[in-house]
């Protein structure tokens, strides 16, 4: 299968926002911030379609995503998970000194995971606090 | 009903003229009273072989709001060996020369201040600056809401449209919970919003087409005409540059002709603030030299001037200012961080640390700047002691200005430690004056005075029956010889301080947070509908939040002491 | 009969917008419409109606799941939380009013708490930079009347801060921009092709993470000194003819947010972000600003400065505040296991910190306090749900530019449901009762 190493960026989107504050519990919130934006060029590369689930591996961790087509782009090269739960699976938590973690700028690796379902923002932290996933 | 009595000390008391007498002074409910109003369960206080004055009162100080606020988060370094925990009945405290809030109340009660004036309340920021008041234990205070580059005011002085003025005086006042009419490099700030500055009285206003010296005349004619319990208090233009006494007596000649019009006994229509700051000779920091004498000269003969020195006290600070552009030139003149705030339509503010070094000229001459314009004072009554706090130096200093002051050898000492001594003494007049301020002069410049020129002189600096009982026992007797340190230790932790009526320190430690109030000044003027409608119009044109949001609520005023001024005619 | 309620401030982000109007019922308990608000905004005040809302408090079972207990049962477990844990955490505090802010400090103060807010995720890179090299800056309604050279670094308010550009920064015709986006030239540095930089005059697709080299870049520009052919993925005509148009206008200001704050080098970039715009002082006047994220985050340090004298990551431990981010600072607490409780209010650490400290609150007592199920509630010992403030409860919020504006109360909570005060009110008390043999 193939795997594509990307930089991973994280941030705010309006559409996270918004579900963000109708309830993280919600579909709402997994359907904003359970998502990869990928350049299109990328997409290809790994030989996906857009709306494909991927597994994101960094050094710090793993997390099962949708792939979507980047709507700020182009940006070959560079990845965007929004900020939340799936993000923070794959950052870079050392603060080097400075309190703040790394959340920009993380190397991974994307493979398609067709088959593995992106979890909801409440089962995917309790299972990471379980050790479950 | 709580009586006191406290016994035999020596009373300093310039509102009745009591120098240094031994005599009782009583208390009940929160007010002097005759000693014989008290009754035999009146608790005793045993002032004896003791100096007994009123509570202090500080005229000028940058102790709550926007900017000290940023003094203390951008400065972490200040906290450095300063923190005290927490005890039973005081919080935990730290800082040095941008103290916490609770800091802030506990050492000027410490020192026996019970009232103090937050110098410059942007009033876009007034509920700041009334949160920290709020959080600021024991001590009463008020805050000067800053109107010298405020938008409505330039136009309408522009117009010279006095009535107008006052109507929005009077508004702004009322907005903002403030007290007074604070003036700060008037005209220069709104420059700096355009990076430039008014360094003269005559310098135009960009865009505005107005000068300093309309803004300033204008302002005291204002302030006159409602009446305010204070005057306008100004800071000048061409602050802490060399050569600036010229700018300083311009200003200062703008008050000739006016006449203080006010119910509260307050005889002067304008405050010259950290005067110390304004009274530089030369043309470069190379024969930087004072100034003092042509500056004192002028106000021993003028009456209807009051001033505060501005002390420099050679330590490491953190200069704030509403002078904008006074701050970035210091930082390109130091090149310490530099933080700067502009504020829509209002005004601004700069922060830069200092280090006042004795090993550095201009700096020693700065301290005999500040010391001199005390020690020329001819009516200590219009004199007042202050630091600027923080710009020339905390205000924790105060009981080691009162010994320089006090005492013609510690000035000395001083000299003698200075790099430059030989040096400074050229360009100050230092070390040829050799009076000494007696006990009553420091009771007059820090008490009876500062509380007369805020128009709170039936209250605050005094001993009188009917005056509110802001005491203060210094362990100090005057009958008795004592060294230069003595002044200075009896000054910095009082042995017994009452606020209100209620004890708040023993012994130099905290005993209760009192019961602090928040002075502000409600001026009733004519209703103005064109000012209210030119309000209406510049909020929903200009300023970034609505004018339903500006008003400061009674939420963030929990105890209030308001001075009310009816100016309808 | 519905009223409006006018001038209504909306608790989401830093832009801290003061215009809304709500709609609400007569009876004063449902809201029924929201004018002038951006989506996320209008999202949160309709999100307080919500039918499932949670309004009692929640314990967590062996089993993971959650059983409703008393408020009386919530205060005690905190407070004895606390009262026992030698070295609690105490975060969030960037959703809440300051009258909250300042209760908690008290019961901190009195357990030797840690208190760290969302500038530690943040702009706590930024405050590390101020404190560095000072921060020149002005207040929103001077951009808004003056400023004729707007410059995004970083940050992207059409998704983060969707009012900001028509309320403050690109649209509103001021004083002396009476001519609106025609007066101003906008610039922005990103990465992406954001929505933000599609309405830029000029976009710097910088390559990710090379922030400080195109701000030296600038800088080198400033001075007319050489440059190499590209800086940080941008040819040097491009840095050259930007450094220009930063020179040219009347009044710059400089916003910038996560891109800068985040990246490596965090606070160094700031620091010459800020040197940048002190540079540019010697030619015009230039201001900078930091895109503060939570609505009260900025209200957090105000408090946390007046009354311990440090923005954020305030160790109260040893009885007396400490600051030293790195150390004191939550992730790195959390993740070296210095902390033994964790208390959460106003904000959502479970679904914002890197999941290895997430591990670490679920593994100790911990109580969070949200009116949202969250993430952290959902890992969480204790879940108090509690008052929106801003839409059921007043309070003092300081907007991005530190400008202090008191939220309003617009319905009702639902009926037995505490608001931050209160339920920290009543902590502090039990806390007092329990300290009392001490």
């Amino acid at each position: 299968m193939a795997k594509l190493k990307l930089n991973l960026i994280s941030g705010r989107t309006i559409q996270q926002g918004v579900a963000m504050e109708g309830g993280k519990e919600k579909d709402a919130y997994t359907k904003a911030c359970g998502i990869i934006e990928m350049d299109p060029s990328d997409l290809k590369k790994l030989g996906i379609w857009k709306g494909t689930n991927v597994r994101v591996t960094s050094e710090w961790g793993s997390v099962v995503v949708k792939a979507v087509e980047a709507t700020q782009g182009p940006h070959p090269g560079l990845a965007y998970i929004p900020m939340g739960p799936w993000a923070n699976s794959v950052v870079n938590p050392r603060t080097y000194s400075t309190g703040m973690p790394t959340f920009k700028g993380v190397p991974i690796e994307v493979e398609p995971a067709m088959n593995e379902p992106v979890l909801s923002s409440v089962q995917l932290v309790q299972k990471k606090c379980r050790g479950e996933a | 009903m709580t009586e006191y009595i406290i016994r035999n000390g020596f009373v300093f008391d310039p509102t009745q003229g009591i120098k240094g007498d031994k005599a009782d002074i009583a208390v009940k409910d929160g007010k002097i009273v005759k000693s014989t109003e008290v009754s035999s369960k009146a608790k005793t206080v045993d002032a004896s072989g003791k100096t007994v004055m009123a509570g202090a009162v500080e005229i000028h100080a940058h102790i709550a709001g926007p900017k000290v606020n940023e003094g203390r988060n951008y400065r972490p370094e200040d906290k450095l060996f300063t923190y005290k925990p927490k005890s039973a009945s005081s919080r935990m405290a730290g800082g040095f020369s941008i103290p916490t809030t609770f800091k802030t109340g506990y050492e000027y009660a410490r020192m026996g201040y019970t009232t103090a004036m937050e110098a410059a309340m942007p009033p876009l920021y007034a509920r700041h600056v009334h949160e920290e008041i709020k959080d600021t234990p024991i001590i009463d205070e008020g805050a000067y809401p800053v109107f010298g580059n405020n938008w409505f005011v330039l136009e309408y002085l522009k117009n010279r449209e006095i009535e107008n003025t006052c109507a929005y005086i009077s508004w702004l006042l009322e907005a903002s919970k403030g007290y007074a009419v604070k003036v700060v490099n008037p005209g220069g700030t709104e420059a700096w919003g355009w990076g430039l500055n008014c360094l003269t009285i005559d310098d135009p206003v960009p865009y505005f087409d107005i000068t300093p010296r309309e803004i300033v005349t204008g302002l005291i004619e204002a302030n006159e005409t409602l009446g305010l319990p204070h005057s306008v208090h100004i800071h000048q233009n061409s602050l802490g540059n060399p050569g600036n006494y010229t700018v300083t007596l311009d200003t200062l000649k703008l008050a000739e002709g006016f006449r203080a019009k006010n119910k509260f006994g307050r005889e002067q229509v304008l405050h010259s603030t950290h005067l110390q700051f304004h009274s530089y000779g030369g043309d470069s920091w190379a024969n930087f030299e004072s100034k003092s004498k042509e500056v004192m000269d002028y106000v021993n003969k003028q009456k209807n001037i009051t001033i505060d020195t501005g002390c420099v006290t050679l330590d490491e600070t953190t200069t704030m200012t509403a002078d904008g552009p006074f701050e970035h030139h210091l930082t390109e003149l130091n090149h310490l961080k530099w933080a700067n705030v502009d504020v829509e339509l209002e005004t601004a503010a700069g922060i830069v640390p200092y280090i006042y070094s004795p090993d550095i000229k201009v700096c020693e001459i700065q301290w005999a700047i500040g010391l001199e314009l005390a020690l020329m004072a001819k009516d200590p009554m219009r004199c007042f002691i202050t630091t600027d706090h923080p710009n020339a130096g905390p205000f924790t200093r105060y009981p080691r200005i009162i010994k320089w002051l006090m005492s013609a050898e510690a000035r000395k000492k001083q000299i003698e430690s200075f790099k430059h001594g030989a040096k400074m003494v050229e360009a100050t007049h230092i070390a040829g004056i050799d009076r000494e301020l007696s006990l009553y002069d420091i009771a007059q410049m820090t008490r009876a005075g500062p509380a007369k020129a805020l128009g709170l002189s039936h209250q605050y600096g005094g001993l009188a029956p009917g005056m509110d009982a802001d005491i203060v026992v210094y362990d100090f007797n005057p009958e008795k010889p004592h060294k230069p340190e003595d002044i200075e230790k009896a000054f910095s932790a009082a042995a017994y301080v009452m606020k209100t009526g209620v004890p708040v320190v023993i012994n130099g430690e905290i005993v209760s947070n009192g019961n602090k109030r928040t002075l502000w000044v409600k001026a009733k003027v004519n209703e103005n509908p064109q000012v209210m409608r030119d309000i209406r119009d510049k909020f929903l044109k200009y300023y970034s939040v609505t004018q339903a949001n500006y008003d400061v609520s009674s939420h963030f005023v929990p105890n209030p002491h308001v001075i009310e001024v009816d100016a309808t005619h | 009969m519905s009223k409006s309620v006018t001038d209504v401030i909306c608790p989401f982000c830093g832009t801290l917008c003061d215009d809304l109007e709500v709609i609400v019922s007569d009876d004063g308990k449902k809201i029924e419409d929201i004018y002038n608000a951006c989506a996320i905004g209008a999202e949160k005040f309709m999100h307080a109606q919500a039918p499932d809302r949670i309004k009692r408090p929640r314990m967590q079972q062996p089993d993971g799941s959650y059983k409703e207990v008393s408020y009386d049962e919530a205060v005690e477990y905190t407070a004895r939380m606390l009262y026992n844990a030698k070295k609690p955490l105490m975060y969030g505090w960037s959703s809440t009013s300051c009258e909250a802010q300042s209760v908690g400090h008290e019961i901190a103060e009195k357990v030797g708490a840690i208190v760290d807010n969302t500038a530690t995720v943040c702009h706590g890179t930024t405050l590390i930079a101020v404190q560095d090299v000072g921060i020149p800056s002005c207040t929103l309604g001077e951009i808004k009347n003056r400023a004729d050279r707007i410059i995004f670094w970083g940050c992207n308010p059409c998704h983060a801060h969707p009012r900001h550009q028509s309320r403050y920064s690109v649209f509103p015709r001021g004083f002396f921009t009476n001519k609106g986006h025609m007066n101003r030239k906008v610039i922005v540095v990103d990465p992406r092709v954001t929505d933000t930089a599609k309405l830029a005059d000029y976009h710097y697709q910088i390559e990710q993470g090379r922030d400080f080299e195109l701000l030296s870049a600038f800088r080198v520009a400033l001075r007319n000194e050489p440059l190499p052919e590209t800086v940080a993925g941008i040819p040097r005509e491009k840095i050259i003819e930007g450094a220009e148009v930063m020179k040219s206008g009347r009044f710059g200001i400089i916003f910038f947010g996560m891109g800068v704050t985040q990246s490596l080098s965090k606070n160094h970039n700031i620091d010459n972000a800020i040197m940048l715009t002190k540079d540019l002082n010697e030619f015009t006047k230039f201001s900078i600003m930091a895109m503060r994220g939570h609505y009260n985050v900025t209200g957090s340090g105000q408090v946390l400065g007046w009354q311990f004298g440090y923005p954020f990551s305030v160790d109260l431990s040893r009885g007396f505040a400490r600051y030293n981010p790195g150390e004191t600072s939550s992730n790195d607490l959390l993740r070296r296991g210095e902390v033994d409780a964790v208390f959460v209010l106003g904000s959502d650490p479970g679904a914002h910190f890197p999941i290895s400290s997430v591990r670490k609150i679920a593994q100790l007592p911990s109580v969070c306090v949200d009116p949202h199920i969250t993430p952290t509630s959902e890992i969480s010992k204790l879940h108090v749900p509690v008052a929106f403030v801003g839409v059921e409860v007043g309070g003092n919020c300081y907007r991005m530019d530190n400008v202090p504006i008191e939220a309003r109360k617009v319905v009702d909570p639902p009926e037995g449901v505490l608001t931050d005060v209160e339920f920290l009110t009543r902590v502090n008390a039990r806390l007092d009762q329990l300290m009392g043999g001490k």
